[in-house]
């Protein structure tokens, strides 16, 4: 039986990696993901939690200490958010080149300058091209459901790859909210432990992070490729198999009265939880609105996304991360690419919003869906525009 | 190791690119690299060695007639041997094809 407990999303995350069982948690503390990290290390000082704690003096150790743990074949966990995660940059290719699963929950926060450590996608899209699968959370409960799924989905031999859950910072990792533990002994039969096939060993010596020459480098990035399109069945195969076990499913692309819609609105994160109040009271005025959620950011998942949107006249996308000088934010430009060979497909409207932790109201998306609707039927000069922004 | 590196596709690289044959990196021909390559006049050769000590790739060993003597599948034409060699018997020239 499920434990119900009413407490901060981020001691949450930090109880279901305990219930994980992680052998390694190597972190340093950055607003607003401090609370995980440091309730991981009460867990692992007060002997809670049977696992090194490795306080390191920055991300970018942080992420070195988890490739060698990983490596070792030990269950690693590391959390960061915004300028972390980017002073971790160039490591985060290294875990997944060398096909190491690591699982990180980032605390979605925007970059400077200037200094923000408020909420929004920037840090998540600065990371899109590392490799890492990323699965994006709307709630507390969706994060530890997510964090329990990522060591499975990571450590399964068909993947073997770095795992990001990403949950929006201080809307997500700082509120209380009510959420559903499982049993240890539920998960104990969900989670296998971790084998990792070619472990650091003495007796039987590898060599990791080796020299690429040019013959070589480029078969070595398309079996990188390879390994994380041929992830999405097995991501797939993991929430159908939690589903079954705990009641709660999730799929790469999710709908809210999306099914028929003329106007489809698409989010990522917890706004999601806001656009649906939009929706509901949109589709109550006879409205023919409809919600798309992006859950799984990578690997891409084109095909649910193309069979979600393919009915719908209008395709708003909502970004919280500006590309500067490219065609918009990031989530727009590749739902475009995605779309750019079907015969059928939605007008897409890109919009810009909630950045550096502004919020959007409920007022707010019924704004930017009135708003796309318009330039879907007149047309506009610009690629995007960012909502709520002050000036002409 | 069955195949060479380039006979290697996609699927033949290991997980994560791991390398699990020891040694495999004297396959790797750094001799390529190279624009100058030595050449030797045994005649003024003391067999001193010094050559072989300051080779940074580690590719000088002795002939079966005793002399130093770069391998050139590995030799990347640095000229170092050339240079300390104080009995003048090491002379770089240019790689012609």
């Amino acid at each position: 039986m499920a434990i119900r407990k009413g407490i901060e999303v981020s001691i949450g995350l930090g109880d279901a990696v305990k219930l994980c069982d992680a052998d390694v948690v190597a972190a340093y503390p950055i607003t607003p993901q401090t609370h995980i990290v440091e309730h991981l290390a009460e867990l692992v000082a007060d002997g809670e939690l049977d696992a090194e704690f490795i306080p390191v003096e920055s991300e970018h150790s942080a992420m070195s200490a988890c490739l060698g743990s990983a490596a070792a074949g030990a269950r690693t966990f590391t959390a960061t958010a915004g300028q972390g995660l980017e002073l971790m940059h160039e490591v985060l290719y290294v875990a997944s080149s060398m096909r190491l699963p690591i699982v990180m929950a980032v605390a979605n926060r925007a970059l400077s300058a200037p200094l923000s450590v408020w909420g929004d996608h920037s840090d998540m899209m600065a990371v899109r091209d590392t490799g890492w699968i990323q699965i994006v959370t709307e709630n507390g409960q969706e994060a530890i459901d997510n964090t329990i799924c990522a060591f499975r989905i990571g450590e399964d031999k068909r993947v073997l790859l770095p795992v990001m859950v990403h949950l929006d910072g201080f809307h997500l990792t700082h509120v209380i909210e009510p959420m559903l533990f499982p049993e240890q002994s539920e998960v104990d039969g969900f989670l296998p432990p971790n084998q990792y096939p070619l472990p650091l060993d003495p007796d039987k010596p590898v060599a990791m992070g080796d020299f690429g020459p040019p013959i070589v480098y480029s078969e070595a990035k398309l079996a990188q490729e390879r390994i994380l399109r041929a992830a999405k069945p097995v991501i797939l195969e993991c929430w159908q198999e939690f589903g079954k076990a705990f009641g709660r499913h999730y799929l790469p692309v999710e709908h809210y009265h999306s099914e028929g819609a003329r106007v489809l609105l698409l989010t990522m994160g917890s706004f999601s939880e806001t656009a649906m109040v939009t929706v509901d009271k949109m589709r109550g005025e006879g409205r023919d609105v409809g919600l798309i959620r992006l859950r799984l950011w990578r690997p891409f998942p084109f095909a649910e996304l193309r069979q979600a949107v393919k009915d719908a006249d209008v395709l708003i996308v909502l970004d919280r991360a500006i590309s500067f000088g490219g065609p918009g934010g990031a989530v727009g430009s590749e739902i475009k690419a995605a779309l750019y060979n079907e015969s059928k497909k939605p007008k897409i409207v890109s919009f810009i919003g909630g950045l550096g932790g502004r919020d959007i109201t409920a007022e707010g998306f019924e704004e930017i869906i009135k708003r796309g609707m318009e330039i879907a039927e007149k047309g506009s000069e610009n690629e995007y525009e960012i909502f709520g922004v002050r000036g002409e | 190791m069955a195949k060479t590196e380039g006979e290697l596709t996609w699927q033949d690289i290991e997980t994560g690119g791991i390398v699990t044959e020891p040694g495999n990196a004297s396959q790797y021909q750094t001799g390529a690299w190279r624009s100058q390559r030595p050449t030797y006049d045994f005649s003024k050769c003391i067999k001193c060695g010094i050559c072989q000590l300051f080779c940074p790739e580690g590719c000088i060993e002795q002939n079966e007639d005793g002399y130093f003597e770069a391998n050139l599948y590995y030799c990347k034409g640095c000229g170092i041997c050339a240079r300390e060699c104080w009995p003048r018997v090491i002379t770089m020239v240019e790689e012609e094809e």
